[in-house]
């Protein structure tokens, strides 16, 4: 865990966002993130992000469950438990197709859900730094990280240029998704000042 | 990125008013942030007063067994399967609204989904009361559980529609609950982020999960909403399915057909959306909330109800078609002379006069936009929906093929009721306590349309509406 220094502004209009994210990042700064009250789309892209993988996670689950199912099933009235439903055969695929069925759902959902909570580090009782509290409400925050070659006067009025209406400088607590956003890592290879609280 | 998407002028606005971001929290906040009022009070006493009516008579069913009810040899179904199927139904309508009109791209979705996605869990809680107390000895009712046990080992019936529902509606609950919860987390960041008081900082604290509203974290966000919502289209889909496979894989006359599946999903869909209105119209009245569920939204679940409404009725009707056409004695009598007729003949024309002829008036457009109507209606509709459950399950079984087992005229115990009634107070309970501490509409899901479907953003996009094809492209593609 580290702190680290930042320079945050807050912005009250995405459409003033977009334009000083790209200004900033042309300017060589490091964004450590954007936080906003709601997703807004392309935000992800203009800030380098990858896509996320969430989905297939969730399609490797859903076989999962599927795989799961139909073995169990199967296992169950064709070897363990041998039972004659009238007559009919004891590997009954096109009986068994709701379960398969709801259990693939079941997992894919249950795995997704908890996959996400993991990667986002969400949990009950879960604390993190909050560089603005209208960032849930109305604010768009853009937080620079402070590396040693950032001036952070020159990044705040560069800030203040770009249009946000709030700037200041916070040192915060990081903790452990520092440096997963960019694709190719190549913004985060700096190394970080790093100052004792 | 858009300057402001273009949206056309012929879809009216979602959110009235001249909003914010800022006045959007504020406006959905705002009773969770006051006091509750004394209707607030009442409505949660009566609720609670319920609940208690219910959980007395599921202590007298289960201390005395299930003679508590005035189910018999022939009617072993009565007002519980009723119940059960009535409120798995209502369900259906929070993940329709939540999960595939999101695949759909209904914009209109977002006023009304949060309070429909919570209605969807409470109604399946509801739901799900009903078999279990059913089985009577209810300590046994961890038997479904497929697990190696000491009893032989013994395995549930893979086979069985019935097992089929087990799976099929705890699937159903848990994914409605994540997918509403998953959704509710930024709005509740939100109330912790404006708490002000120690114990909604701490209650909030921790029901947000420590979301921040980081990018990445919305981008995964929407990653799992839309395939929650695309696992959940065929879920609901399927757990109607199921249910009315517990009636159509039997060779009962009147409930062994092949229309149930699409019939009962229809049903469902009718009656949740009637469930949706009575809500909606209530809450929007009781907490202010006029402007974001518009009369526009209250048309467009109108539309769905007159929609579904006549999927039941043709299938209704097709059901009677082959009941003659198909010249099989017993199904020929099951409809016409125990349900068109026949002691029970009372509650077919209910359920015909509720669900298939009243809601035909939904195609005139001045009814659909007229409050009062709607919430008449909507009551009518579940009523409607009550008796056709009523109707299936009661008059298909009271005169089985063995005359000496006729059963006497079937009436609900005391108990009955109050279990029904019950389930009610659960309902409810939970509906007062969420409209109380948790916000009724997803707001960052307004915020989301708030540009392109707010009256007042919309009001600015007469400029857009004058310029050029061209013109518009090189505008809003600059970046």
């Amino acid at each position: 865990m580290t702190i680290k220094k930042f320079v945050v502004g807050c912005f009250d209009d995405e459409n003033i966002l977009f334009p000083a994210v790209k200004k900033v990042r042309k300017a060589g700064y490091k964004i450590h993130d954007v936080y906003t009250p709601f997703p807004l789309h392309g935000l992800d892209k203009e800030l380098g992000m990858r896509d996320t993988s969430l989905h297939t996670v969730g399609f490797i689950y859903a076989l999962t469950g599927l795989t799961t199912a139909l073995g169990f099933i199967s296992w169950i009235l064709t070897k363990d438990w041998v039972q004659n439903y009238g007559g009919k055969p004891h590997f009954s695929l096109a009986a068994w197709i709701p379960i398969m069925f709801e259990l693939t759902v079941l997992f894919s959902g249950v795995g997704m859900t908890l996959t996400f909570c993991y990667l986002c580090q969400l949990a009950p009782f879960v604390k993190k730094h909050h560089f603005h509290p209208r960032a849930t409400d109305d604010q768009f925050v853009m937080v620079i990280e402070c590396t040693s070659n950032t001036n952070v006067q020159e990044a705040e009025n560069f800030l203040a240029a770009a249009g946000a209406k709030e700037v200041n400088v916070q040192m915060a607590e990081t903790g452990w998704w520092l440096g997963r956003y960019d694709m190719n890592k190549k913004l985060f290879d700096n190394t970080t000042e790093t100052v004792t609280a | 990125m858009s300057l402001t998407k273009y949206e056309s002028f012929v879809r009216e606005p979602l959110v009235d008013g001249d909003k914010t971001y800022n006045r959007v929290t504020e406006d959905i906040v705002y009773t969770i942030e006051t006091k509750p009022t004394r209707l607030w009070y009442i409505g949660l006493s009566i609720s609670l007063a319920l609940l208690l009516f219910g959980v007395y008579s599921i202590y007298r069913e289960v201390t005395y067994g299930v003679g508590q009810w005035n189910l018999g040899k022939t009617v072993g179904w009565g007002w519980d399967i009723t119940n059960f199927v009535w409120w798995i139904g209502i369900g259906h309508a929070g993940t329709l609204i939540s999960a595939i009109l999101l695949l759909f791209r209904q914009g209109w979705r977002t006023g009304v989904n949060r309070a429909a996605e919570a209605m969807t869990i409470f109604a399946v809680m509801a739901a799900g009361q009903f078999p279990i107390w059913h089985m009577g000895r209810v300590w046994l009712a961890f038997f479904v559980m497929p697990y190696p046990n000491s009893r032989g080992p013994l395995w549930p019936n893979f086979n069985s529609p019935l097992l089929w529902d087990v799976f099929a509606i705890s699937t159903y609950f848990t994914l409605s609950l994540l997918f509403w919860y998953s959704g509710l987390i930024p709005d509740v960041a939100t109330l912790r982020d404006r708490a002000k008081t120690k114990f909604r900082k701490l209650f909030y604290g921790i029901a947000s999960f420590g979301w921040t509203g980081s990018t990445k974290h919305w981008q995964r966000h929407e990653s799992l909403s839309l395939v929650l919502a695309g696992l959940c289209t065929p879920l609901v889909l399927s757990v109607h399915t199921i249910v009315s496979f517990d009636f159509a894989t039997s060779i009962v006359p009147g409930w062994h057909t092949t229309i149930f599946p699409p019939y009962f999903v229809a049903g469902a869909v009718f009656s949740g959306f009637a469930m949706v209105q009575t809500l909606m119209l209530i809450t929007r009245k009781v907490m202010n909330l006029q402007d974001y569920i518009t009369l526009g939204h209250i048309e467009a679940m109108n539309k769905v109800i007159v929609l579904t409404g006549s999927i039941v009725g043709c299938a209704y009707l097709t059901e009677l078609f082959m009941a003659w056409y198909g010249a099989n004695m017993y199904e020929y009598d099951a409809f016409f002379r125990y349900r068109l007729a026949g002691p029970y003949g009372w509650s077919y024309w209910i359920m015909m006069t509720c669900n298939v002829v009243s809601p035909q008036l939904f195609w005139f457009k001045k009814l659909r936009r007229n409050i009062e109507f709607t919430f008449i209606m909507s009551v009518v509709v579940n009523v409607g929906m009550w008796f056709e459950r009523f109707v299936i399950i009661v008059t298909s079984i009271f005169r089985d093929y063995l005359p000496s087992s006729w059963s006497l005229y079937y009436r609900p115990s005391i108990f009955e009721i109050g279990f029904y009634l019950g389930t009610f107070g659960l309902f409810f309970t939970c509906y007062f306590l969420f409209s109380k501490y948790f916000p009724v509409i997803a707001i960052w899901e307004i915020k989301h349309i708030l540009k392109t479907s707010g009256e007042n953003y919309k009001a600015k996009m007469e400029d857009l509406e004058k310029i050029s094809a061209d013109e518009f492209y090189a505008k809003t593609h600059q970046h």
